[in-house]
């Protein structure tokens, strides 16, 4: 007899008490048994993420019209033809890859927004360490066990697993799509994401079908086995529920991710009351042939992208018809970006910073932060320098998106980071911030190129200042200024160059929220 | 998908084809409580007939007993200090046998854990199991160890022999009431079940009858328990009438005699009912059930247990020439039965600390620590429904015996989550007392089972040839090196060259990139339902 059916005939029988020692009792006003549960109502804000595994080329993904020439000069084998690169509404010195034409729109309807060089201080090159990093929120020097998502999710919910689900909460609390669990989510007791352990995956689950057995007793006895563990898991009647009540979906693109983004629209629509979906798109590992070389805006690297703008545009498109894209919003990333120079075999090796994208409705449309910095000759070990640390990225989610308190953010995040206006305002009440972003230059130096020395004039508004310098590969080697000024003001910074090899260097500036980069040369 | 147990054509031939680490693996974990990667290896390299001898010869180096490992701030043992065994000593305390039953629970889980390679504890258990006594009802701990002592040593000898140290076994006489079976007031209990479980058995068409219970209820008078916890013969307990069996025992009479000559019934019952060759095949299906496969039908009868009940009968009720004949059979390695088990909860947890090779304080030189992390096994299997030595009931455990799920009836809602929970907990965080740990060391587990880790593919392969005997589909295994041990990336090299990293410098940091991904690999393996067969 099927579970639920048992609990049900069992109701009339079984007053609170113990059946071979499993407290039956809790189930009778199990969520499971209650249907009406499922919310359509459902005004819980829904974070998506989207993780581009391999490494985006974040400077072919987001191209720097502004400093153009430096681009093509940098990559001549892959470069994107000027006139091909889309151009952004409102925004002549950054535009996106020629066959992002559905972020392109998103973007006009201001449904998209492009966050310029997120990274950190010391990045890593390794695919597993920097996945880790990003995974985790750690420094790059620090190891953590959980997940930013897991910290954040463990906050909400302290006493998960255990009781779960129940009436308040009866819904996985993070799914992560495609059946196997990441660090995202970890938090410090369990993984906070649903991972169905079944190989009927869930795909399967969602389909309704089966996993196929061998015709022998260790396949008769494990088609029991696996019975049993699909209904113990007590969410997966939720999610088929969930699923199976949305009939209307927009066209989506028929390639992976789409599949994944589709069936995360299905379950936000069908009411469940889950926080954080998590979906993964390979393949970004371009080292070589990333381009076709007769027509540089195609090959994989083109299709990679096509599928990004696509399948999000469709989900965007689909939130829409389904009236939920007041509570979605999503992010992309990737462990890291690529080197600034290409490699002679068409591709581009690990690197440093890169851009991300949010959509949804309630992001602010836009590009956040300066074009990155690229040397007039840059040199196959130089890098992206970070504008934007990732958890600041994550710190405005969780402050602006999900409205936590500026003191659990420490709690989740281990430490502060400034928040970028990238969602709007309103969501969380919350002060308008738009000021962090000006055309002043904020960084000045003579003379540049250097050799012996160089001045740097930086302006700051008062408060928490830091002038960092970063090596070319987009590391940083020395805290030069960290002061907290009373007053607002220019103030100047001697750096001599003995000690500094010959290439490219960055100074940053933070300001409390407000950010810069500046290239300078040591000759 | 396969919806009805399946029967081999294959009989009690000796099997002739390869003997790969498949077999080697497949003779392993029914006859061990799981194994080793050295284990198979060793037996693979031995071959079929040289193996099932080692694993047949249980003359092997005596175990240390159990120790008082529970005096504490609040309970002191009067009659054994600390740290020395509590097997000798006669007491009817219920707190000190409380807690010796418990030290034996603890004690049984490190000889289970420890075992060598033979098949003594595994048969062990079925003897245990087959004479369900339970070690609540018992009470005393001495009489529980020397109960249990019984099966160790005499695993693989004279099953006639077995019966008999059971009939006048204290625990046993304690359990079903033989010590109360007196001319004046019989007790049916141990007659009873001596036929219906231990011997005949009520299936296949033996027609015992309820006088013949009564009869041997009345032969077994006068057996008592002494201050010693000896069994003694009071004969003047002792029904001296003749008793005269049914038809089905061809009318037999046992004369009655007295004085200390009535206790010579108690043989000449045991050899009226051994001439029953109900009770060979009786046996031999509960052997078959537990060593091979629950389901039996005609085909089996025909070919596998009646053959091998003639064997027994032959050798005069010896239990190797038996498990020898069936562990070297081509029935018992057809594909049809590798990994047709469902493991019970000893086998699970047992089988989880052999595999990934758990190191516990020693039991004798820490035995305080030592015993503390085993009491949590213990715990383990109580929640897993299989208390040790505290079957349910005289029958043992149903999943042993109740048709028609047999052991389907380990796996339920409740149960499956918390194998898994087990196995999660033990990759992930351990046990820890007085800051002794025991948790699955991956790297160390992913060198005894694949011969060259940094290759993904190898490493897959491995570790899913070494934990589960079912078929795992490729685009699964394809999906755990991408998803987990490549975190995405599509080249090999990128575990490669982790592993490689952390092979030749062992720092933190590269020891947690190929840890926590071994660790969601093999925790992702274990909690698939594949892992729950052997």
């Amino acid at each position: 007899m099927e579970r639920r059916k048992f609990i049900r005939n069992s109701l009339a029988l079984v007053t609170p008490t113990m059946i071979s020692g499993n407290a039956i009792h809790v189930l009778q006003d199990h969520p499971l048994l209650n249907t009406s549960l499922l919310s359509t109502s459902n005004t819980d804000k829904v974070l998506v993420i989207v993780q581009l595994s391999g490494g985006n080329d974040g400077l072919n993904t987001v191209i720097p019209l502004s400093n153009y020439a430096n681009y093509q000069n940098a990559r001549t084998n892959i470069a994107l033809p000027e006139n091909k690169v889309l151009k952004l509404m409102g925004n002549n010195a950054t535009g996106i890859h020629p066959s992002m034409t559905a972020f392109q729109n998103m973007f006009t309807d201001g449904k998209l927004n492009i966050v310029q060089s997120v990274g950190y201080p010391q990045p890593s090159f390794s695919h597993f360490r920097a996945t880790d990093i990003w995974m985790s929120g750690s420094d790059s020097d620090q190891y953590l066990n959980t997940g930013w998502a897991g910290r954040f999710l463990n906050y909400e919910y302290a006493d998960y697993p255990d009781a779960y689900p129940n009436k308040t909460n009866p819904d996985p609390i993070a799914i992560q799509i495609g059946s196997l669990s990441t660090l995202t989510c970890q938090g410090p007791a369990v993984n906070m994401a649903l991972s169905i352990s079944d190989p009927s995956s869930f795909y399967n689950l969602i389909e309704g079908t089966d996993a196929v057995s061998a015709n022998t007793n260790a396949g008769y006895e494990l088609s029991f086995i696996r019975s049993i563990a699909k209904q113990t898991n007590l969410y997966t009647v939720r999610i088929k529920q969930a699923s199976d009540s949305v009939t209307q979906q927009v066209a989506y693109p028929n390639n992976n991710l789409a599949a994944q983004l589709k069936i995360v629209a299905r379950l936000i629509k069908g009411g469940l009351q889950t926080k954080v979906y998590l979906v993964n798109y390979g393949g970004f590992d371009t080292h070589s042939g990333q381009v076709v070389s007769s027509d540089t805006t195609t090959g994989s690297h083109a299709n990679l992208l096509k599928v990004l703008s696509d399948s999000i545009a469709a989900f965007q498109s689909d939130m829409t018809g389904l009236e939920i894209e007041d509570r979605v919003i999503g992010m992309t990333y990737s462990e890291f970006g690529r080197r600034i120079k290409s490699n002679a075999s068409g591709g581009t090796d690990h690197g440093a910073a890169a851009p991300l994208f949010l959509f949804g409705k309630n992001v602010r449309g836009g590009v956040f932060g300066e074009n990155p910095a690229i040397p007039a000759a840059a040199t196959s070990n130089d890098n992206i320098p970070y504008q934007f640390d990732f958890r600041s990225v994550y710190n405005t989610i969780l402050q602006n998106w999900f409205c936590v308190s500026a003191t659990a953010e420490i709690e989740i995040l281990l430490k502060q980071f400034p928040t970028i206006p990238l969602i709007n305002a309103s969501v969380c009440g919350i002060k308008d911030k738009n000021s962090v972003f000006t055309k002043e230059t904020l960084i000045y130096n003579y003379p540049n190129p250097f050799t012996n020395m160089t001045k740097i004039e930086f302006k700051t508004n008062g408060g928490n200042t830091s002038l960092l310098l970063l090596n070319g590969e987009g590391t940083v080697i020395q805290i030069l200024v960290e002061a907290n000024y009373s007053f607002a003001g220019t103030n100047s910074y001697i750096l001599y160059g003995a000690g500094l090899s010959a290439g490219v260097y960055y100074i940053r500036l933070q300001n409390v929220d407000k950010t810069s980069i500046k290239a300078i040369v040591k000759i | 998908m396969s919806l009805a147990p399946k029967t081999s054509a294959l009989g009690l031939n000796t099997y002739k084809g390869n003997w790969t680490s498949l077999h080697s693996k497949h003779l392993l974990n029914r006859t061990l409580f799981g194994a080793k990667a050295s284990d198979i290896e060793y037996f693979k390299t031995k071959g079929l007939m040289a193996s099932i001898d080692e694993l047949l010869n249980v003359q092997t180096s005596a175990l240390p007993p159990p120790l008082n490992e529970y005096n504490s701030t609040t309970f002191t043992d009067p009659n054994v200090p600390s740290g020395k065994t509590w097997v000798n000593d006669i007491t009817t305390d219920g707190t000190i046998n409380s807690n010796r039953r418990n030290s034996y629970k603890k004690w049984l889980i490190s000889v289970w854990v420890g075992q060598e390679r033979n098949i003594r504890e595994k048969l062990s258990l079925f003897w245990s199991n087959h004479f369900g006594t339970e070690a609540d009802t018992i009470g005393y701990g001495s009489m529980i160890y020397n109960h249990h002592q019984i099966f160790r040593n005499n695993c693989v000898g004279n099953y006639k022999q077995i019966v008999r140290l059971v009939t006048t076994d204290p625990a046993m006489l304690r359990y079903l009431n033989g010590y109360l079976n007196t001319k004046t007031a019989p007790d049916e209990n141990y007659g009873r079940e001596l036929q219906e479980l231990y011997t005949v058995g009520k299936e296949g068409g033996a027609k015992y009858s309820e006088e013949d219970v009564k009869n041997a209820a009345k032969v077994l008078t006068g057996w008592r328990i002494d201050a010693n916890f000896n069994s003694i013969f009071d004969s003047t307990r002792h029904d001296t009438t003749n008793k005269t069996f049914s038809s089905f025992y061809k009318g037999t009479t046992i004369t009655g005699k007295t004085a200390a000559n009535g206790a010579l019934e108690t043989d000449e019952l045991l050899t009226m009912i051994f001439q029953k060759t109900e009770l060979a095949k009786f046996i031999c299906r509960k052997l078959y059930r537990y060593f091979v496969y629950y389901y039996i039908d005609n085909t089996i009868e025909n070919n596998i247990i009646t053959p091998l009940s003639n064997i027994f009968i032959a050798n005069n009720y010896e239990i190797k020439p038996v498990l020898k004949t069936l562990l070297s059979s081509e029935h018992f390695y057809d594909t049809l039965y590798i990994g047709c088990q469902i493991k019970s909860p000893i086998d699970h947890v047992i089988a989880f600390l052999r595999q990934y090779e758990i190191i516990f304080p020693n039991s004798v030189t820490d035995y305080a620590d030592s015993y503390f992390l085993h009491n949590y096994m213990v715990n383990q299997l109580i929640s897993m429904g299989q208390n040790p030595v505290d079957p349910p009931n005289v029958s043992g455990w149903p999943a042993y015996y109740q048709t028609p799920d047999y052991n389907k009836l380990w796996i339920n809602a409740d149960t499956l989550p918390k194998r898994n929970k087990f196995t999660d907990l033990m990759i992930d965080t351990g046990y820890t007392r007085n800051r002794k740990k025991i948790i699955v060391n991956t790297i160390q587990f992913a060198k005894n089972v694949c011969a060259n880790p940094s290759d993904p593919n190898q490493l897959i392969e491995s570790v899913f040839s070494f934990l589960v005997s079912t078929e795992i589909a490729a685009s699964l295994k394809a999906s755990l090196k991408n998803q987990i041990l490549l975190s995405g990336q599509t080249s090999d090299y990128y575990w490669t060259d982790a592993w490689n990293a952390y092979d030749s410098n062992s720092t933190t940091f590269n020891f947690n990139i190929v840890n926590t991904r071994l660790k969601s690999l093999l925790k992702y393996i274990m909690n698939l339902p594949d892992y729950q067969l052997q």
